[in-house]
């Protein structure tokens, strides 16, 4: 079947099949750091945002996007180094692997919520799993992130 | 998991249509779960161009809309203000936001999970599931009844019951071991769900009517839980033993009714 998508504000054409996850579509289409982690939606590697919204690319059927307007850490390069610098200054970059989906997560996070508190920051990225640096650097990083950009 | 064709009905009647002459169709609400799947679904009916999507309350009810998201239950102001915010409690550390920006109310029961947090929570409502062609049925007739129709709302009965929420996971995101809900009416009777059994959600009927004939004390909250947790069926799985729950049972019961009463 075909579908429509705006990928990183640029309208495609589609050809999917009706149970492919948008996950494996968007990596077909050249969107490469939307990472195929856990693929049972518990790690939030794959995370993208749908009409600015995040979701897990690889729990959402690319038929039910239709329509839909993706952000990937692609269509999002200014914003996500100027997240990514904090990050990196703050050692909470090692392996990498989940930091495209942390970035964009943080995107929506910073629409979404007013001056967020510690608590509210950790919860809103708990669906962020790091298996390499136990969450102290990304938090850290992204309060002072959040902090200078005011 | 297999999908054939994808439907996206434009109208509540060709949804139902597609559900009922179509052998092996499912209405896929999120399809947050459907990857987990091993299905082979003839078609996958898409309800996204029916306007179910709201949350909203008329003087004696509030009412959910079958794909509303888990984030905007969470969020909404509506289902915070009421019952102590038992509903935006419930929800809050399903997996991640990125999970419950997909995953629908509709389809979180009409998935009947034994882990459901929400079912456990609306349990201790007064809660009825709207379906296109049954009309209103109540939740736990849902629950324990099969239907092949189309949820198109819950509604919630507004009738000042204090409620409250409890649950254990191993980890922060992870489902849970163990989730218990309890509801205290004003004529000062008890609703006691306990789910994640890992069974659903089943209600611990002796310690509700031990509830009713004692003053509200931590002391009778305690007795409750140990009552509960005696009366209520167990099973151990991956996240944990059966004993473990029953452990925990006594606790959460007894917490749950502390924190009504306080």
């Amino acid at each position: 079947m075909k579908i429509k998508l705006k990928i990183n504000n640029q309208d495609k054409i589609i050809d999917i099949r009706p149970d492919e996850m948008l996950l494996e579509v968007l990596r077909k289409n050249g969107c490469l750091s939307v990472k195929h982690g856990c693929d049972t939606g518990s790690c939030g590697a794959c995370t993208v945002l749908l009409d600015e919204k995040p979701i897990l690319s690889c729990s959402y059927l690319a038929a039910k996007a239709e329509g839909h307007s993706i952000i990937t850490v692609e269509g999002a390069q200014k914003k996500v180094e100027q997240i990514s610098k904090y990050l990196v200054d703050e050692g909470g970059v090692q392996c990498g692997f989940c930091i495209p989906g942390l970035v964009l997560t943080v995107m929506s996070m910073e629409k979404e919520l007013n001056n967020p508190s510690e608590e509210e920051i950790t919860h809103y990225l708990s669906g962020n799993l790091c298996r390499c640096t136990g969450y102290s650097s990304h938090t850290r990083a992204i309060k002072k992130y959040l902090e200078e950009k005011k | 998991m297999i999908i054939d064709e994808y439907k996206k009905p434009q109208t509540i009647e060709e949804a139902y249509s597609i559900l009922t002459t179509k052998k092996n169709s499912q209405i896929i609400g999120g399809g947050a779960y459907l990857r987990l799947s091993k299905k082979h679904i003839s078609s996958a009916i898409d309800l996204s161009n029916l306007k179910l999507d709201f949350i909203s309350e008329t003087d004696d009810y509030i009412e959910i809309g079958a794909m509303t998201t888990l984030r905007e239950l969470e969020i909404n102001e509506i289902t915070k203000k009421y019952f102590n915010g038992i509903i935006s409690n419930s929800i809050r550390n399903i997996v991640g936001v990125q999970l419950r920006n997909i995953a629908t109310t509709g389809g979180a029961i009409s998935g009947k999970f034994g882990f459901s947090d929400l079912i456990t929570a609306l349990s201790v409502l007064d809660c009825k599931v709207i379906l296109y062609k049954a009309g209103a049925v109540k939740l736990v007739d849902f629950i324990n009844q099969k239907y092949n129709d189309i949820v198109e709302k819950i509604i919630i009965r507004k009738n000042n019951q204090i409620a409250d929420f409890q649950a254990i996971r191993n980890t922060k995101t992870d489902y849970a071991i163990l989730n218990v809900a309890v509801s205290k009416h004003t004529n000062n009777s008890y609703k006691i769900a306990v789910g994640a059994r890992p069974g659903i959600a089943i209600f611990a009927v002796k310690a509700e009517g031990f509830l009713k004939t004692v003053d509200s004390s931590k002391e009778n909250a305690e007795k409750a839980g140990l009552i509960a947790s005696q009366e209520i069926k167990f099973t151990s799985n991956f996240r944990a033993s059966a004993e473990y729950r029953q452990e925990l049972c006594k606790v959460l019961v007894s917490r749950a009714i502390c924190n009504i009463n306080k």
